[in-house]
């Protein structure tokens, strides 16, 4: 027999744990959330040093703390938790129906909703095309990550490529290893994380560069040095025995990709409309998947809100149709919701990032008619909200971009 | 000391094929090889096409040992749970010239013995590939190209050879030597060997092994590297066809195709460098890679690319293979195999046998046939079977029980490479961002360079 439940949500980290407890707290039925790894919290379970848990509960907490709480919370309000359990496809024809394999097997469940929160990794050494040998040493963040939480070193004197917060959270993990990073460097002009952030790097003794990037990687059986391309063209060879490689979210999209929901090409996850609903009005996304990258408590906040309109949506009480079509600009990397429905109360805000660092003024466009914003300074790592646009005459295209 | 009949110096795809078909008649055969495990140097890289020799050279030995490699291929993959992912070509004219081309490309196809191939219009492309760029002139068809399973054969063939005695030395490099008129002293890092009989595998090293021990190389290697780009599954639901350009006298050329895998595949570039070690990947060359696939199939624009990977290939100063017996030295040379290697590395096994024993004794009449764990993605793999542990890689949906088969058994995984070629972990979209830690757990004290680094003290 094929088991049924009434909603199936896939990941549990903060998103997927948060919108558990709420449609368990909105009488949902019965809520199962599978997570693939061997343990619930996702990301936050490998940050040891960053606050969280204000925002959920009250209190701050470190990052497994974190993590179990979000669990319990979950599994006190009755969601069903079910480790080690990876979703190997999605069926859309019909009743949609997932086929999951554990270590006991391989199963089919019947959900009536699924809720895709598959969260975010960082772009590849691969993915970002890095020129050079290919030996042990190079990985992401949330690899090093992984390493320290079980108290395994992949190198002793990294490099550290990327300036974001999560480049930060790599100095941090490498210290709690033991090891001592040679130097930080950034492809940008100027960091990416805030100034105010900037001063642990100066704190710990790791220099940091800007404008750099790596021009080759040496080493045959592990990484022995790197050549180093600096912001006034001149070069630089710099020994070190690793890269850490940070930033460059992409989601982690390829179920929804598989099941062959839209995707939208500047997020890299679902296109979804203000009530978190992908192109099958079954399947609804939320947290990084959405995004690439917000904070646990952002994604906390935001399922908290999504799970509010699934829960609707299980008596069919959510709008159709779509009004609207929301596209990015000129330097603008990405808008969600991407979809927009007319009536209901969905999430009110547009979130925008920009491709690059740059002050200008934001422009709207619909249907030729345009509403000028004013100028605002944007940054690639950090969220920009707009109003969702008043639809009452709106539809078509709505393109927002940037103006000098 | 033990006396080898034969040492073959290289656990490459040609030298796990000669020593499997030397065991297989009953040969004693000590493997040499230098690196911590096997297919770590040339055949390492390379696109796993099952070629059919359609456009090598008429009458060459490169033809007849890839046609005869095939056939064996076909013959005992399923015996040994080796994949066949069927496929076909189409090699694709895109320019006036390259159309005018087809034609004597499909004669010199039905000279080579491969009789069902055929030139199709731009009609019939678009039935086998909707995707594909309409900007195709023609295509030859070529119905017999396929895909395999890169790693997996070679393994099976060094397994077959160890459960029939052969003495697998890795880590062994031949620093040295002497033939005493009737045996090879052969010194290595690992201490002294010797065979009646040295069989030159050495790949990109195959000219500096014969200068190393017999004095003299007859011909020179000139590595020529080749860049690929492997694109995320999903650009797999865009193609089927392998898809071939119309091949240059250097090089077979850029090839779209899928993998086993599952995923698909652009590459090789060919670059000619003086460097036998170093195999670096390029930013330039990977994002003209990544240009030219998405102009022949525009659906890649929206993929990732999953990862990159570069290799040697031991090209030598002509375009033939380098295969030369020394009889009254009792050496034999197998050098100068580029691409079509992997499909000719069971033929040239045989020929080479031949070449050392021209009465051509039978096999053995009983043959020990590993059984080789499943990596393609159109057969059912490890998953799907309960009692598997843990999924430990989720992208490639490798479990615990096929990371500890694989550090186990006759031929362990000996280094992180050897362990990503028998199960594919961390070979996926993530590369290890999720799993790499947790495969760093459970290999400890299993590798050479291990993934970890000591703690300071």
């Amino acid at each position: 027999m094929i088991e049924v439940c009434d909603v199936l949500i896939i990941g549990a980290g903060p998103a997927g744990l948060a919108a558990a407890a709420r449609l368990k707290q909105l009488g949902a039925g019965r809520v199962i959330v599978v997570e693939r790894e061997t343990a619930a919290g996702g990301v936050p379970r490998h940050c040891r040093h960053s606050p969280f848990g204000m925002r959920e509960f009250r209190r701050v907490l470190g990052g497994p703390a974190y993590a179990r709480a979000l669990a319990e919370r979950a599994t006190n309000m009755g969601a069903e938790i079910r480790l080690g359990t990876t979703v190997v496809g999605i069926e859309r024809n019909g009743d949609l129906a997932v086929a999951l394999t554990s270590d006991t097997g391989v199963r089919r469940l019947k959900p009536k909703r699924i809720l895709l929160a598959t969260g975010t990794r960082e772009k590849t050494r691969a993915a970002r095309f890095l020129t050079g040998d290919r030996p042990l040493g190079i990985l992401n963040t949330g690899a090093l990550q992984s390493y320290a939480e079980k108290g395994l070193a992949p190198f002793r004197r990294p490099l550290i490529l990327g300036s974001e917060l999560v480049a930060l959270s790599s100095l941090l993990t490498c210290r709690g290893l033991g090891a001592r990073p040679v130097m930080m460097i950034e492809e940008r002009p100027a960091p990416l994380a805030r100034a105010s952030f900037m001063f642990l790097p100066r704190l710990l003794g790791v220099p940091v560069r800007c404008g750099v990037r790596i021009a080759d990687i040496h080493g045959q059986k592990r990484v022995e040095g790197v050549r180093l391309v600096l912001a006034d063209g001149s070069e630089m060879d710099l020994a070190c025995d690793g890269i850490a490689i940070s930033g460059h979210f992409t989601p982690e999209a390829s179920l929804a990709r598989a099941a062959g929901l839209e995707i939208d090409p500047g997020t890299g996850g679902p296109v979804i409309d203000q009530f978190g609903r992908t192109s099958d009005a079954r399947i609804f996304a939320a947290g990084n998947l959405l995004h690439p990258v917000e904070t646990a408590g952002w994604c906390w906040a935001e399922a908290r809100r999504l799970a509010g309109f699934l829960a609707i949506s299980l008596s069919d009480q959510l709008p159709e149709g779509t009004v609207a079509s929301v596209h990015p600009g000129p330097g603008i990397a990405y808008v969600v919701p991407q979809r927009l429905v007319r009536g209901g109360t969905g999430l009110k805000q547009l979130q925008l990032r920009a491709t690059e660092p740059v002050r200008g003024r934001l422009a709207t466009e619909d249907k030729g008619k345009r509403t000028l914003s004013r100028r605002r300074a944007l940054f690639p790592e950090r969220r920009l909200l707009l109003p969702v646009p008043d639809l009452t005459q709106a539809g078509g295209n709505i393109v927002i971009g940037i103006e000098d | 000391m033990r006396v080898a009949d034969i040492a073959v110096i290289g656990a490459g795809a040609v030298g796990c094929a000669v020593a499997r078909r030397f065991a297989l008649h009953g040969a004693s055969v000590l493997v040499l090889e230098k690196e911590a495990d096997l297919l770590s140097g040339a055949s390492k890289a390379n696109s796993a096409i099952l070629h059919t020799g359609f456009d090598a050279p008429p009458g060459s030995l490169e033809l007849a040992c890839m046609q005869e490699g095939y056939a064996e291929y076909l013959d005992i993959r399923g015996q040994m749970n080796l994949p066949l992912l069927e496929t076909g070509a189409m090699v694709i004219a895109w320019t006036e010239a390259e159309l005018a081309a087809l034609g004597p490309i499909a004669d010199q196809a039905r000279a080579n013995g491969i009789g069902d191939v055929r030139l199709i219009s731009p009609a019939e492309i678009a039935s086998h590939e909707p995707h594909l760029s309409g900007r195709a002139l023609g295509a030859l068809l070529v119905p017999g190209e396929h895909i395999i399973d890169p790693w997996s054969p070679f393994l099976a063939y060094l397994l077959q050879a160890k459960a029939h005695d052969a003495e697998i030395a890795f880590s062994s490099e031949v620093t040295g030597g002497a033939f005493d008129g009737e045996i090879w002293t052969l010194q290595t890092s690992t201490g002294e060997r010797r065979a009646k009989t040295v069989i030159n595998c050495a790949g990109l090293y195959g000219d500096a092994i014969d200068k190393l021990l017999l004095g003299a190389a007859d011909f020179e290697i000139r590595p020529r590297k080749g860049q690929f780009v492997v694109f995320d599954k999903a650009a797999a639901d865009f193609l089927r066809t392998i898809i071939l350009p119309v091949p240059t006298e250097r090089t077979k050329g850029v090839v779209l195709c899928r993998t086993a895998f599952g995923n698909v595949l652009v590459g090789p570039t060919a670059e000619e460098q003086k460097d036998r070690v170093r195999a670096t990947t390029d930013e330039a060359s990977l994002r003209e890679l990544v240009r030219r696939a998405i102009d022949m199939l525009p659906p890649l624009k929206d993929i990732g690319v999953t990862a990159v990977y570069a290799g040697l290939r031991p090209a030598t100063e002509e375009k033939h293979y380098r295969i030369a017996a020394k009889p009254e030295r009792q050496w034999i040379t197998v050098g100068g195999i580029r691409s079509t290697g992997m499909t000719a590395a069971l033929g040239i096994a045989r020929h080479v046998y031949r070449m050392y024993d021209s009465s051509a004794a039978p096999p053995l009449p009983e043959q020990h046939l590993p059984l080789m764990p499943n990596l393609a993605e159109h057969l059912p793999r490890d998953w799907s079977q309960a009692g598997y542990g843990e999924m430990v890689c989720h992208c490639e949906l490798v479990t615990r029980r096929e990371i500890e088969a694989a550090l186990s058994g006759p031929l362990p995984a000996r280094d992180f490479g050897g362990l990503r070629r028998r199960t594919r972990c961390a070979m996926g979209r993530c590369q290890g961002f999720g799993c790499h830690a947790r495969i760093a757990e459970l290999t400890r004290g299993y590798f050479e360079t291990p993934l970890t680094i000591d703690p300071v003290a």
